[in-house]
């Protein structure tokens, strides 16, 4: 029985995972064509002189930038170039859209984030709803694979965030409500069409946009025979967070989630009245960490409590993201029982760039 | 510290999000408002709409309009609630402006504007409905002078996204309950404090609490009551207005581009219209759709602006509390300063020249530690072509354009209040017949004297009621 903490003990699986990741990723055998010609651009071989997650201050903040455009085949490791191979795309509205490559990462991540899931909450074997973005999402193919792994089956609807954020910024909004419309009368279909849909992934403003039309309909989330909801894809508040428990849930368990198409998924544990529905996300390490730094020196992890940038560092063998620099700020939270590793709260847009992006749009 | 909570159709809600409203000259919070989220909003809607109506169509309009009345003296005078506190009128003043920073004798003189409106608001609503018997509003139809008259109401309640910057605006939706329609009122985010009292003035009075929603919040939340609601009113700038033109269900109120128009006639005797011309500038230090903006003249622009200027120019930021300070502060970092910047390149144009600036040692931007002022600025147009003649800031800021009379009401533009300044039947029939002119003086009336027996940009009650054929055999 080890005499460690549980907190001692996961920084030592993050060590050991770091060197084994910067092994591989570095490893003119195994790792991608982008990661070697940086190498070699920069000089030093990180084989050498990372020795754990500590020695990742060594690299450059992470630029998403680096995404956009091709050949995206420069990101495929070598040892994995004969693996049948995803491509999933963030933004996009104009211009040509950043892209990340994948294999089996978001199936091992959700597959990861099935273990948070209760299954009195998620029963094993019921059917899901997808409610969220279609098209080159990662979203909507984990979640699929999710419901998949769950033993289910998972009923999809068409949702272009891109012609949304389109719709907001030329102000068509009647359009913008006609598209909402017509998203929601799909769930409302596939819910009322008697499958056997208890589980559903959707996003605040589409949950509560099926409540309401529901409810004008003489029905409800629960009356539709939903009894788990896993929520994100955008900002929650605790407000909202109350909002929905409140008054359109109605018992129903609800799990809030963080996560992009850079990082797996960041879980939280459960939030209520107790804790004035404060949502604090964990990473799920050792494959993603996140930190929550000082806005204006980045290698400066801020105090408990305290607000700062959300900076991510994705681990894995398919894909290496040392330092990224979110759009995103929150509070850093201490360690909790179910994970016992830094986590982050009150995540919302970063106030420095909020003006400039258009979020919660689906 | 007052806390400001939701009112879900009355019934407070204290949010998890709170803002703090702060002292514009000190930082000091003066309050936290508790602030609502889109979706409370959208599901009050479609809960309580309806009964917001009905409650209020139990109460006949004459005992609605006795209530009203009464809120004038109680929204005045009487100290009412406040949070878990209470609030007196002459508090109610002091925070309104140290979160506006509109002078505290103008604070007082909106109240009073208010009190007068609540006061005679029988009168205003026999005039806006044209002497209309008020129980076929409830009833749906009624038959006057053996004429079937039928109403239906466009909406059960009227949403109101309302400004920071003018508590005067708040006048507009006074009539409504009295009409048996609800309130959903979205305040400005430095100005809760009118459409809080005003609510609490109605309750003490014995308008149901089921009948009014107030749901503080940022931008999203007022998207939301324009979503929700069948009917609203907006307040905004030219983006607004452009955003909502075509829009039935919107009413917008934005910048007004009042004007004073010197007819052919009048414009060699302008020195007697200067009083005129000043207080229609100055007047709730020009933070009103009504303050007037440009002065259009055929000649003699030149020494109007120079009047003008020597009347304006010297005057400077004064503390609120003193009675004698014309001027409210920018409480918005760094708005003040885009404005003046964006006057300094207007003035770049040939035939455009600053007159008040020689009046204004130091330059027209007071910048203070948390706020700042724009004094009066006098700008002279040699020809409505000036793309700085169609200007309108949130201060006292007038363009003196010249320009022929008989080319004037094509140039001017759109035009929220005209005073014209002649008594030439031929000008006259003009002003009258032009349909870019929205209120419209004849005479010595300043741009800023409502007559509130008149309808503003739109009658309210043709707004909120269509007539319609009805027929019972």
């Amino acid at each position: 029985m080890s005499t460690e903490s549980p907190a001692t003990e996961a920084g030592a699986t993050l060590d050991a995972w770091v060197r084994e990741v910067i092994d591989w990723h570095f490893d003119p055998a195994t790792g991608c064509p982008f990661w070697l010609d940086w190498a070699r651009q920069a000089g030093w071989d990180p084989r050498r002189e990372v020795t754990g997650f500590a020695d990742l201050a060594k690299f450059p903040h992470f630029e998403d930038e680096w995404l956009r455009g091709g050949p995206v085949r420069r990101w495929v490791p070598k040892a994995y170039a004969d693996r049948p191979t995803f491509v999933f795309e963030t933004g996009g509205t104009t211009g040509i859209p950043k892209s990340r490559v994948a294999q089996e990462d978001f199936r091992i991540d959700y597959e990861l984030f099935s273990e948070t899931l209760p299954d009195e909450h998620f029963p094993k074997g019921s059917d899901w709803l997808m409610l969220g973005p279609s098209g080159p999402r990662r979203l909507r193919l984990a979640v699929e694979h999710l419901a998949q792994h769950r033993g289910g089956i998972c009923f999809c609807v068409d949702l272009d965030p891109r012609w949304v954020i389109k719709l907001i910024k030329k102000g068509w909004m009647d359009h913008l409500k006609a598209y909402q419309d017509h998203v929601i009368d799909q769930a409302v279909t596939v819910l009322t069409a008697g499958h056997d849909i208890k589980c559903m992934f959707t996003t605040p403003k589409l949950l509560e946009s099926l409540a309401n039309r529901l409810e004008e309909d003489g029905s409800s989330l629960k009356e539709a025979g939903i009894t788990g909801i896993f929520a994100g894809g955008t900002e929650f508040t605790p407000q909202w967070n109350r909002f929905a428990h409140e008054e359109l849930l109605d018992g129903i368990y609800m799990t809030p989630t963080y996560g992009n198409t850079l990082m797996g998924l960041a879980a939280s544990p459960p939030s209520g009245p107790e804790n004035d529905y404060k949502i604090t996300y964990y990473a799920p390490q050792p494959r993603a960490v996140i930190q929550v730094v000082d806005p204006d020196d980045a290698e400066r992890v801020v105090g408990y409590g305290e607000t700062g940038r959300v900076m991510l560092t994705t681990l894995t063998k398919e894909f290496f993201v040392p330092r990224f620099q979110e759009r995103d700020e929150g509070e850093r939270e201490p360690a909790c029982g179910q994970y016992p590793w830094d986590g982050v709260s009150g995540v919302r847009p970063f106030s420095r760039l909020a003006s400039a992006t258009t979020v919660g749009v689906y | 510290m007052i806390h400001f909570p939701i009112l879900r159709w009355g019934r407070p809600y204290t949010s998890l999000e709170v803002t703090k409203v702060e002292h514009f000259a000190t930082g000091e919070p003066v309050a936290e408002v508790s602030q609502a989220n889109p979706g409370i909003v959208a599901r009050d809607l479609r809960k309580g709409a309806d009964r917001a109506r009905n409650v209020l169509r139990e109460i006949p309009c004459v005992e609605l309009l006795a209530m009203i009345k009464k809120s004038a003296e109680l929204f005045s005078s009487a100290e009412l609630p406040l949070g878990d506190a209470t609030q007196t009128p002459a508090e109610f003043v002091r925070q309104q402006s140290a979160t506006t920073g509109l002078p505290e004798h103008m604070c007082r003189m909106n109240m009073e504007k208010l009190r007068y409106v609540l006061d005679h608001l029988d009168e205003v609503l026999t005039s806006l409905t044209r002497k209309l018997d008020w129980d076929i509003l409830t009833r749906g139809y009624g038959e006057e002078d053996g004429v079937m008259r039928s109403y239906q109401a466009t909406t059960p309640v009227l949403g109101m996204v309302l400004p920071s910057n003018s508590p005067g605006v708040h006048s507009l939706w006074l009539p409504i309950i009295p009409l048996q329609i609800g309130l959903v009122l979205k305040p400005g985010p430095q100005e809760p404090w009118t459409p809080w009292r005003m609510s609490q003035a109605f309750f003490e009075a014995g308008v149901p609490r089921e009948a009014i929603a107030l749901y503080p919040g940022m931008g999203e939340v007022g998207a939301a009551v324009l979503n929700s609601c069948p009917r609203s009113l907006i307040f905004g700038g030219t983006a607004t207005v452009e955003q909502y033109a075509a829009n039935p269900a919107v009413q917008v109120h934005g910048p007004g581009f009042s004007k004073i128009l010197f007819g052919e006639d009048q414009v060699d005797d302008w020195e007697q219209y200067l009083d005129l011309m000043v207080d229609s500038v100055l007047v709730n230090s020009g933070r009103s759709c009504i303050n007037c903006s440009g002065i259009w003249a055929p000649r003699h622009t030149r020494e109007i602006a120079e009047a003008v200027a020597a009347r304006l120019g010297p005057i400077a930021p004064l503390p609120p509390d003193d009675p004698q300070a014309a001027l409210a502060a920018f409480t918005v970092p760094g708005q003040a300063a885009a404005i003046s910047a964006d006057i300094d390149n207007a003035l770049k144009e040939d035939g455009v020249e600053e007159v008040s600036a020689k009046h204004q040692e130091g330059g027209r931007l007071v910048s203070k530690e948390r706020c700042d002022y724009l004094r009066p600025t006098v700008v002279r147009c040699a020809s409505p072509e000036a793309a700085i003649a169609k200007k309108e800031y949130m201060y006292p800021f007038v363009t003196v354009v010249e320009c022929p009379q008989d080319k004037m009401i094509g140039a001017i533009g759109s035009t929220l209040v005209a005073t014209g300044l002649t008594e030439d039947p031929a000008f006259t029939r003009a002003l009258l017949d032009a349909r870019n002119i929205d209120r419209l003086n004849i005479g010595p009336v300043p741009t800023i004297k409502l007559n509130w027996l008149q309808p503003h940009e739109g009658n309210i009650v043709d707004f909120l009621f269509r007539p319609r054929a009805f027929q019972r055999a």
